[in-house]
């Protein structure tokens, strides 16, 4: 029961406090980049998470179990990435051969996860706090990606709606294109500073 | 003739194509690590190391890489100086090792990198190459100390941890938390666009023109049923 409850509320704070967009300021590319209308931000954000818990799923044994007993941590940057590009071309040509209406849906957000810094971000995080907290666990740290994507694709969800509101706006010139954006933004993350603190009230 | 152009090499990422204000690249760190205007050197000072490097790097490389496995190749290159750069860190500057956290090892993944990679060293000689990652370098720390001295002054009254404001306003701690980030980040762009006027073109989209993942992007705008104006596939 312990454990559910610590999951949950791992998952929670992964969505709402911690949220990588608003208030880690990961992945902010993709967050103004492609959230102009909601089935792409939807397509992008379900892309994220699926690559962010299986790049957690295989960097962390890989970090536990080959890097540290052999003094290698130092490489850590090194092998996520390359094991982060790697395994998205091997989802993408997986995807391709064997699903292909998931690839026609998915396939082209693929690429451009690689070099999205919050899924290097998020396996880089859940090692962090599990060497802060001995009781977080390989489960605590697949609960807390698929979270961050899920928190990924609140953020960017809303954001779209935000933005498609915006269009029709009447806006001073030097503000207009990016500038607006950025103030919409502010706006968006100052809603989710209220989630601060609910978690820990909620699971006591 | 030879000397002024290298130097419009150095010169041109400061203000006419600065990474952060005109082009849009980087804007993770850029939000992140400008809670204080010492964290932002940090960050610009680590980032401009990396660039140089590897520009250098890339640049006598150019011709060995095959075309096909460029990025790769490069974010292997960049890997390797960013771990160079965070045992450096580590062992001189543990303060701002520690503040700096994740975002330390992530210049990985910063797009101002890869794009300068892709865009200018794949193509120069070494001493341009040099150059313009030093430039583009400078051009990052610049505005990334500017909007570290704003956030700092207002959300947190002082400058470099020196007490300024302390005897006229109480802080306004937003400017430090995430929204203030996102908030400065979009006055600066507008303050830089009507500066510029009717001249620069203003960034309609983030970072596209720099960015080396541009083509890829196409497709999603494409899917999106926008019309992009630059037809390049």
């Amino acid at each position: 029961m312990e454990t559910v409850q610590s999951l949950v509320s791992v998952f929670l704070a992964a969505i709402l406090t911690e949220n990588y967009v608003l208030s880690k300021f990961l992945g902010i590319c993709p967050f103004l980049g492609v959230s102009k209308k909601v089935n792409t931000a939807l397509g992008m954000s379900c892309a994220v998470t699926f690559v962010m818990v299986l790049a957690t799923a295989v960097t962390w044994p890989i970090y536990t179990g080959i890097l540290v007993p052999n003094n290698l941590a130092y490489l850590q940057t090194i092998v996520f990435i390359l094991v982060i590009a790697g395994l998205v071309q091997l989802v993408e040509i997986a995807l391709k051969k064997y699903m292909p209406p998931l690839y026609n849906s998915l396939g082209i957000y693929l690429p451009l996860i690689t070099t999205n810094c919050a899924v290097l971000g998020v396996t880089m995080l859940v090692l962090e706090k599990a060497a802060a907290d001995v009781t977080y666990g390989y489960g605590h740290a697949l609960v807390n990606a698929f979270g961050a994507g899920i928190g990924f694709l609140v953020a960017m969800v809303m954001f779209a709606g935000v933005r498609q509101r915006l269009e029709t706006c009447d806006i001073p010139k030097s503000l207009r294109g990016l500038p607006i954006t950025l103030v919409a933004a502010s706006l968006t993350s100052l809603s989710f500073l209220g989630f601060s603190g609910l978690v820990e009230g909620l699971m006591g | 003739m030879e000397k002024k152009s290298l130097f419009k090499e150095f010169s041109k990422g400061i203000i006419k194509e600065n990474p952060v204000l005109c082009l849009v690249l980087g804007t993770c760190p850029t939000l992140a690590v400008t809670t204080s205007a010492s964290n932002a050197i940090g960050m610009g000072v680590a980032a401009t190391a990396v660039l140089v490097c590897s520009n250098m790097v890339i640049s006598l490389l150019r011709k060995v890489i095959p075309g096909k496995v460029r990025i790769p190749a490069y974010i292997t290159i960049i890997a390797g100086f960013v771990t160079i750069v965070q045992m450096l860190v580590q062992a001189f500057a543990p303060a701002i090792n520690d503040s700096l956290g994740i975002y330390l090892p992530l210049i990985v993944v910063n797009c101002i990198i890869l794009g300068r990679a892709e865009m200018f060293a794949s193509k120069n000689k070494v001493l341009p190459s040099m150059l313009d990652g030093l430039g583009m370098g400078v051009g990052f720390t610049a505005a990334m100390l500017l909007m570290g001295m704003i956030r700092e002054l207002f959300g947190a009254g002082s400058l470099f941890g020196i007490p300024i404001l302390s005897n006229f306003m109480s802080p306004v701690i937003a400017f430090i938390l995430p929204p203030g980030g996102f908030f400065v980040f979009g006055m600066l762009i507008a303050l830089a666009n009507k500066l510029n006027g009717g001249k620069g073109k203003a960034p309609e989209e983030v970072g596209c023109a720099g960015c080396p993942m541009k083509n890829r992007c196409q497709n999603i705008k494409e899917k999106d049923g926008c019309k992009t104006k630059e037809g390049e596939a």
